[in-house]
């Protein structure tokens, strides 16, 4: 099945949750298992709650674009944002890098989507914004 | 969203919501407010009614974590569901905290720690 669903948002966390609902509503279809439901929640989590807390400090006037694509089995999500930008891709998606130590961040959201998807692009411009793409295969439902 | 309660100096934390970027705010405060009028050393987290957790709890945990060591105690948790034990064991959590099956388990390893 092929199929695509934009959601914009407003840059603030309590849309995070909404982002969530919306992938796991999206991807129903193929009735994925609870681990692959529950590593694309959480990816998605990560990838929209750093556009709205880095790229934007938190400010709900701007808006965050995710899209959602399926293309036989394989969910693309992109999530962008027009914020600060990310100056040293490598060094953010180190394990435990964080510029927002003082709010208690962890430094794992991409550690996060790394481990829980299959690809995970990250396209940045300073003073642009970013685009982050995930990528995964969702499996066939084995019969018991 | 967070049930509390005092046993014998633990501080026992059951959050029913979904831990996220924007509900951490939250509980961070509520927690911090509970436990620095209480008397206890050390805090147990009830994941039961937690049916989602991303990498903003991790930082909620290691912010109590350290919380409860200035007090010379420790942090326990306890009914992690399989999902949110990826997220754990990926974080590398467990070197400061540790995960039990039963309350009863959690409280004997906190008490049995550091008064
Ligand atoms: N959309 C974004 N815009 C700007 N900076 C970002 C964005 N996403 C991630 N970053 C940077 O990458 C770092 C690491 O991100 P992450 O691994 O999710 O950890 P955390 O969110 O806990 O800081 C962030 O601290 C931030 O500096
Ligand atoms: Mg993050």
């Amino acid at each position: 099945m092929n199929n695509r669903v934009v959601l914009e948002l407003a840059g603030h966390t309590v849309n995070v949750s909404l982002a969530r609902v919306l992938v796991a509503a999206f991807i129903a279809p193929l009735d994925p298992d609870i681990t692959e439901l529950t590593d694309i929640k959480t990816a998605v989590s990560e990838a929209v709650t750093n556009a709205i807390i880095h790229g934007y400090g938190e400010d709900a006037r701007k808006t965050v674009r995710m899209t959602l694509t399926l293309n036989d089995r394989t969910l693309t999500v992109e999530v962008t944002d027009n914020g600060i930008g990310i100056s040293d891709i490598p060094t953010a998606r180190e394990p435990l890098f964080t510029t927002l130590s003082d709010m208690e961040r962890s430094g794992l959201g991409f550690t996060v989507m790394e481990s829980f998807m299959d690809t995970v692009d990250v396209i940045s411009t300073p003073g642009m914004g970013t685009t982050v793409t995930l990528t995964k295969s969702i499996h066939e439902a084995t019969e018991a | 969203m967070l049930h509390q309660e005092i046993r014998k100096k633990v501080l026992i934390l059951s959050p029913s919501a979904e831990i996220d970027a924007h509900s951490t705010e939250r509980l961070r405060s509520t927690i911090d407010h509970a436990f620095e009028k209480s008397p206890c050393t050390h805090m147990v987290f009830d994941f039961a009614n937690v049916g989602f957790m991303d990498s903003s709890g991790i930082g909620l945990l290691i912010g109590r974590y350290k919380q409860a060591e200035k007090r010379g105690g420790s942090v326990a948790l306890v009914n992690l569901s399989a999902e949110m034990k990826r997220l754990y064991t990926l974080s590398g959590l467990a070197k400061i905290i540790a995960t039990f099956p039963t309350m009863d388990e959690a409280l004997a390893h906190v008490k049995g720690g550091a008064q």
